[in-house]
């Protein structure tokens, strides 16, 4: 083993991630090489003090009670999923009174209705869209790996230029293009590829209201990743990893 | 009208992990007033999505959503935070008075200052390895960088730190002039 290799690998030693074979070749090179010691000692010095110096804070003794708080009066997502019949119970038995009224001022839809409710909706819209787009035949409408074949397309078709760039070099090439509907309107769907799976992204003009949908997270085996960027919100979904879905997402927004 | 099951399941899972919450939003945003409005905000969302977490490890998934609410914080409210890089020139200047360097003697308030002096990037990778103890696939988890980066971002962390720390040392041994040779 070359200094160059081991001081690749002496960070790797340091927090024993390195593989038992690794580790001993490098413990072997160790025995021959005393600039290499020093390194790794100095880096062993240096997280005696990070750990000596007790730099971890912990929570102020409120927070806990201020979440718990919060949360009782928070329903979480499968809240909405699987109480409905507890919660028209409650309803009927406690407050009758207060169900008429707020049909009358607010509809009944209101009641249920909540952010994360919106969420779901929206989020359900996105991947039902992106099994549809799996099928045969549903892919793209225009099918091009050039950028400047793609962008055109959707002129015309849409009120706003949704950005259409080509990441062939990052591992994400272009394959299309399609219009879709979400929320009943129409957006722009960019295609991409990832080794044998598909990507898409959902591109709408940004609006001024807080997004309903969480930056990531995996439902039914989907990953998705949502931002904002030039002006654009984006919805990347498909079934590849977290890690490969963040990477084109940061691309998207270079 | 309450589904018992989440709560349940957020109560055993996700609360123990409060303090690890807090500390990375601490240290992300570097301040402590800060990190307690970001850790409650990120833990009520977590709440909310306790039913799409299916995996084994509730801490990465709670510092996943933590780090994620940090950097919409910083966004907001501090962007020149995301996007000032390690930079020598801004980074090793002795913007201390001399007063301020007689307190940083004290090593912890030193270690302190080196660390809230690297970017955000380097920061966080340092915190949940030295401080929180993460394995490189939980930080590869949390911060969504490559697994196969994890050992250089935080070769590159550490060296920052280092260097950040010899200059103040070369600061404190000096009086005002800082030693460029380090």
């Amino acid at each position: 083993m070359t200094c160059e290799i081991s001081q690749a690998l002496l960070h790797g030693y340091l927090d024993g991630e390195l593989d038992p074979l690794r580790a001993e070749e490098f413990e072997r090179h160790l025995e021959s090489c005393s600039p290499c010691i020093a390194k790794l000692e100095e880096q062993e010095s240096l997280r005696a003090s990070l750990r000596g110096a007790k730099l971890y804070e912990r929570a102020p003794a409120g927070l806990a009670k201020k979440i718990q708080r919060e949360i009782a009066s928070t329903r979480s997502e499968s809240d909405y999923q699987w109480t409905w019949v507890p919660i028209f119970r409650w309803i009927a038995a406690s407050a009758a009174i207060v169900l008429v009224m707020v049909i009358t001022y607010f509809g009944v839809g209101r009641i249920f209705s909540g952010n994360s409710g919106v969420e779901q909706a929206a989020l359900t819209e996105v991947i039902d869209a992106h099994i549809r787009s799996l099928q045969p035949g549903h892919l793209t409408d225009v099918t091009s790996t050039d950028q400047h074949t793609v962008k055109p397309w959707f002129d015309g078709k849409l009120n706003y230029v949704p950005p259409v760039r080509d990441f062939a070099e990052n591992g994400f090439p272009l394959i299309g293009g399609r219009l879709d509907v979400l929320n009943g309107r129409s957006v722009a769907v960019l295609v991409y590829g990832r080794r044998k799976h598909f990507i898409n992204v959902f591109v709408w003009p940004e609006s001024s209201s807080e997004s309903v949908i969480a930056p990531t997270g995996t439902r039914n085996g989907y990953q998705w990743n949502y931002s904002r960027a030039h002006g654009m919100e984006l919805c990347a979904i498909s079934d590849v990893s977290a890690t490969d879905l963040h990477d084109l997402s940061e691309l998207l927004q270079e | 009208m309450l589904e018992p099951a989440d709560r349940q399941r957020f109560e055993r899972m996700v609360m123990p992990h409060q303090d690890a919450a807090f500390n990375l939003a601490r240290w992300l945003l570097r301040s402590r007033a800060d990190a307690e409005d970001v850790t409650q905000e990120a833990m009520v969302r977590a709440f909310r999505f306790i039913g799409s977490f299916h995996g084994v490890d509730a801490r990465a998934w709670l510092l996943q959503i933590v780090r994620n609410a940090c950097y919409t914080w910083l966004e907001k409210n501090r962007r020149v935070d995301l996007t000032t890089e390690f930079d020598e020139t801004i980074h090793l200047q002795p913007t201390q008075s001399p007063e301020a360097a007689a307190v940083a003697s004290n090593e912890r308030e030193r270690l302190m200052k080196a660390l809230e002096t690297l970017p955000a990037r380097s920061r966080e990778v340092l915190v949940l390895r030295e401080l929180e103890g993460c394995s490189y696939k939980e930080i590869a988890t949390i911060t969504s960088i490559p697994i196969g980066t994890v050992m250089s971002t935080l070769a590159r962390a550490r060296d920052g730190l280092k260097r950040v720390l010899n200059a103040s040392t070369a600061r404190d041994a000096s009086g005002k002039e800082v030693h460029r040779d380090v």
